[in-house]
């Protein structure tokens, strides 16, 4: 592994950051562009949700994953601390994994 | 009468809820994190990095599903020219973070560059889950702070660990991931077209998912804005002339 890959890529990282930040500072936003900025956020947490549940590779496969997420949505439905959360998923998917 | 009319009504006890509230979640995302980190650690040595490297990448990317991205790349046989793209795709979207972090960030540009670092999925979320913009920069940089910590520290003890924790996925590690994200949205759904721009989200991510590389189902996903914002400004423009 190069050091000038690893070092490049902290860069890259970096300069995505920083683009708001950093370069777009100081500017007025208006109502239409911060509509859509509340929103950003959103479909990509979601996309991330499905994509880590289902996805391996270029499959989609229902695994211990699947019953992890959905006892996790029954813990945020009931307000449970965030810890509890995902430790709950994590346990549930390796008893799963352990069982099957 | 007067005295108690100019007192700013139940302010002190909402912000000390407020902040502890918002101390104590930055503290479970980042021991989440932090488990996550050491498996990271594990993984990142089994893919060829040194331990020196696992940490530096850590500490300089800063933003786990590139890095886990980068890992698996590796770790498939990828050399690290190929890791690099999708580890760069998958962090296109703190760009649109830092966009739209804008607003609580500090005016000072030094400083607005420091704390560019810290932004992540985690700070983001957790900014956006507050009502208002003091409390949103506070839980942002709580957030990041705690979960740069807690990823280092964790990337440092499983590097050193190695093989010795066992198979992440047998703990159920993988798991942990789409259970925090969810747990990080949920708040945000209330917000006028966000469950609409969730579904659309998901839908064009799972959609694209089958034949896209690495990280550019999440991104296509952005496009889920869209109808998001359109049920957003029906919803204003029903509202008012309601």
């Amino acid at each position: 592994m190069s050091w000038t890959l690893l070092l490049a890529l902290g860069g890259a990282s970096y300069a995505l950051k920083a683009v708001g930040p950093v370069f777009a500072g100081g500017r007025e936003l208006g109502p239409g562009v911060r509509r859509t900025l509340d929103l950003v956020a959103v479909p990509l947490l979601a996309a991330l949700i499905l994509v880590q549940t289902l996805g391996n590779g270029h499959r989609l496969v229902l695994d211990a994953r699947v019953a992890a997420l959905g006892v996790a949505a029954v813990l945020v439905w009931r307000r449970a601390p965030f810890l509890l959360v995902v430790l709950a998923a994590a346990g549930t998917a390796a008893l799963l994994r352990a069982l099957g | 009468m007067a005295r108690t009319y100019n007192y700013p009504r139940g302010m002190p006890t909402t912000v000390e809820k407020t902040s502890s509230r918002t101390l104590s979640g930055a503290a479970g995302i980042g021991i989440a994190v932090g488990v996550y980190g050491v498996s990271f650690g594990v993984l990142a040595v089994a893919a060829g990095l040194s331990p020196a490297q696992a940490c530096v990448m850590s500490m300089l990317v800063f933003t786990g599903a590139s890095q886990f991205a980068f890992i698996g790349v590796l770790a498939g046989g990828g050399g690290a020219l190929a890791a690099i793209g999708p580890a760069v795709v998958l962090a296109l979207r703190n760009a649109a973070y830092g966009l739209s972090l804008l607003p609580i960030l500090p005016g000072r540009l030094r400083d607005r560059a420091i704390v560019a670092q810290l932004v992540i999925d985690e700070s983001t979320a957790m900014a956006r889950a507050q009502d208002d913009p003091r409390a949103a920069w506070r839980a942002f940089l709580a957030t990041g702070l705690s979960v740069w910590l807690c990823w280092n520290a964790g990337t440092l003890a499983g590097a050193l660990l190695g093989g010795g924790l066992g198979d992440p996925r047998s703990l159920g590690l993988d798991a942990m991931f789409p259970a925090a994200f969810l747990a990080l949205l949920a708040p945000q759904l209330r917000r006028p077209g966000a469950p609409v721009a969730a579904v659309a989200g998901a839908m064009i991510a799972i959609a694209v998912l089958p034949f896209a590389p690495a990280g550019v189902p999440v991104i296509a996903a952005l496009a889920g804005v869209v109808p998001g914002v359109l049920v957003a400004r029906g919803a204003k423009a029903g509202s008012a002339k309601a």
